[in-house]
């Protein structure tokens, strides 16, 4: 699948897996699981310096900018302005204009709140920031966000860091047939299962940090997860068969005794 | 200290020497400039504003950057 790339905005992503790197033991970690994983988006959250610690290592020391790319969130924002502030601050931080918008609704959902989600969305694309809405996976609110010029919409599968699975694959089935953008699944996934399942039904991409972080073996688990949306792409591209009540024999009855 | 002003850093209250630069408040800080945002008083500087921009008596300044993140709400850092 050399020519089966990934488009967004113009730009070219060779992988269909993007990966947080949020909740590692320690960078070293962070960076070997990433590299296995085979993912070159990588998404990464906006925070104060720490300065009264100055020996803290930075995570862009291992994570070369020139070799992935560097997808800033606004996770943790639970308003527009905060929202707009991080994005406007992850741009000033200067790796792009991309940015993995982020509105939350509650702490103890992390639903987004796609009212705010929109309504930040609109501020941003204004300023000329490739907005990227990490959404619910509501086909309704997916349109809005590509009308007013989202370039891909990143619907949730289950709550973040759940490891839930897809828990509305009829939602998501919708959205990809209503929408004419990139859809990558974000947020949810708990196994290479759940991942394969998101491309079998048509994701463009899947990213996820708590599944491959929080795994036992997270380095293990970045593998797994680069087979699973590989499998999972090269079935949908595949088509699969129908499902049916009943048995059809694979073998002739020509030849039996 | 000769002119000392008072300034808020990332939240910590710090006394400074009047008349510093954006530049050299995060040279003496130990913080590289490339990969960080400065926010001052609410306005994100540019980059190229770090050297001519002095800090007065009461300034807010928030410096960022990027760390390890998916998606977490404020404080949720442990595994």
């Amino acid at each position: 699948m050399a020519d089966d790339r990934l488009m967004i905005a113009g730009r070219e992503f060779k992988s269909r897996l993007w990966v947080g790197t949020g909740k590692y033991k320690d960078f070293a970690e962070t960076k070997k699981a990433i590299e296995v994983s085979g993912a070159d988006v990588v998404t990464v959250a906006v925070r104060r310096v720490n300065i009264t610690d100055r020996s803290r290592e930075n995570l862009l020391d291992y994570i070369d900018p020139k070799k992935y790319t560097i997808l800033p969130n606004t996770a943790g924002c639970y308003t527009v302005e905060d929202a707009v502030r991080y994005s406007r601050l992850a741009r000033a931080a200067g790796v792009s204009d991309l940015v993995k918008l982020e509105v939350l609704g509650d702490e103890k959902t992390l639903f987004p709140d796609t009212a705010g989600l929109i309504e930040a969305a609109k501020i941003l694309i204004k300023e000329g920031f490739i907005v990227l809405p990490y959404t619910n996976d509501d086909p309704i609110v997916a349109k809005k966000l590509v009308d007013i010029g989202c370039p891909a919409v990143m619907p949730l599968a289950a709550p973040i860091g759940s490891g839930l699975g897809i828990r509305n694959p009829y939602n998501l089935k919708i959205i990809m047939e209503t929408v004419k953008v990139p859809i990558i699944v974000d947020a949810g996934v708990g196994t290479a299962s759940d991942a394969a399942l998101a491309m079998e039904y048509g994701a463009d991409a899947v990213l996820m940090n708590t599944a491959i972080a929080g795994a036992q073996d997270p380095i293990a688990m970045a593998e797994a997860m680069k087979y699973a949306v590989h499998a999972g792409r090269l079935a949908y591209k595949a088509g699969r068969i129908p499902r049916k009540l009943y048995a059809t024999a694979s073998s002739p009855i020509e030849g039996m005794l | 200290m000769q002119n000392a002003i008072n300034i808020y850093v990332n939240g910590d209250a710090r006394t400074w020497r009047s008349g510093a630069t954006v530049e050299e408040l995060l040279r003496e800080l130990d913080i590289k400039t490339e990969r960080v945002a400065v926010e001052l008083n609410l306005e994100i500087l540019d980059r190229a504003a770090f050297a001519q921009r002095q800090i007065k008596d009461g300034d807010r300044l928030e410096i960022m950057s990027f760390i390890g993140g998916g998606s977490f709400p404020r404080g949720q850092h442990g595994r």
